[in-house]
């Protein structure tokens, strides 16, 4: 028989913790199948953040480092430079990476590190119980906004893709979600063009990926993918922001 | 022949798989799991034609698909 769809080998057998309907697991499903089609698996160090993503190192068949809140991009940088034949894989959260480390990766793609960095954005803090994050939408109830998060008192909701995709460290930069076959194909895409982003050395590959949060979101979880659509992506547009084609740096 | 091996102790019972089946083909079953959810199970297995959407939409990658 001819399979059509198995587990990629850099998954290891370890059942996920997330909660039904979480889309960590199915982004984890397409980094480890990166991982395998780039052959880069005895050679990854991967920085995980904190959050939900925190037990990386149970899943991945990699070597991983646990950062500091938020600081993933800056041990990532170290390991980088120690290692520059090293594989080096970012995988943060949206609390993690747009609120608590927001330094750390702007001036990681600033000085042009070739990383690659998976972004998780659910709206929420997810781990510590559903908190406001600089990606909440307006109006969207979370436990320390309960009555939905205002503009006048909270911010706008922040687009970290645009963000970066402005500045000249970064190869690639690319928006994509996960809730239909066709968006997780195109996504499937984009996390393998970061990952080769850094394999020819063109500077940081960022990949931000739409993804729900049910628990948090208060949904069951077909409401909740169905809410990345109706909500999310009308707000954060999909698309690729920015793609390097040869080493043109200044 | 299509073949789907599903992971029963995996299924979390979200209902994406058969959200997305485009044949329709899976359901939720009556059996639980040791998690304590309803495991979602091939209902019509002339329907399916191992497209593998099921597969790749499980957040828990509970379903693998050969031809």
């Amino acid at each position: 028989m001819k399979a059509v769809f198995t587990r990629p080998e850099s998954l290891t057998d370890k059942p996920f913790h997330f909660c039904p309907g979480c889309h960590h697991g199915v982004i984890h499903r397409l980094v480890a199948e990166a991982i395998d089609h780039y052959g880069v698996r005895e050679k990854t160090i991967g920085a995980a953040s904190v959050g939900c993503s925190v037990f990386l190192y149970d899943y991945f068949d990699i070597d991983v480092v646990e950062s500091p809140h938020g600081r993933a991009p800056a041990v990532a940088t170290g390991i980088k430079r120690a290692n520059p034949d090293r594989f080096v894989l970012l995988y943060q959260g949206d609390g993690d990476l747009a609120a608590i480390g927001t330094a750390e990766i702007i001036h990681a793609a600033n000085r042009g590190e070739n990383l690659t960095v998976v972004f998780v954005n659910n709206t929420v803090y997810g781990m510590t119980g559903g908190q406001m994050a600089p990606t909440t939408l307006l109006g969207q109830p979370t436990t320390t906004s309960p009555y939905g998060r205002e503009f006048g008192q909270d911010g706008y909701p922040i687009k970290m893709t645009e963000m970066l995709a402005q500045l000249e460290g970064v190869g690639y930069a690319a928006r994509v979600a996960v809730d239909t076959p066709a968006r997780l194909a195109k996504a499937r895409k984009a996390v393998f063009q970061a990952f080769e982003t850094q394999v020819e050395e063109k500077g940081m590959g960022f990949v931000e990926i739409l993804a729900t949060c049910p628990t948090n979101w208060g949904l069951p979880p077909l409401e909740a993918v169905k809410r990345v659509e109706t909500e999310m992506i009308p707000y954060f547009p999909l698309g690729v922001y920015k793609e390097r084609k040869g080493k043109d740096f200044l | 022949m299509a073949k789907l091996a599903i992971r029963e102790e995996r299924c979390k019972s979200c209902g994406i798989c058969i959200e997305f089946c485009p044949e329709n083909c899976l359901e939720i079953g009556d059996k639980l799991n040791a998690q304590g959810y309803r495991c979602v199970r091939l209902a019509d297995p002339d329907a399916c034609r191992a497209c593998g959407i099921c597969g790749r939409m499980c957040p828990d990658v509970v379903i693998e698909v050969w031809k």
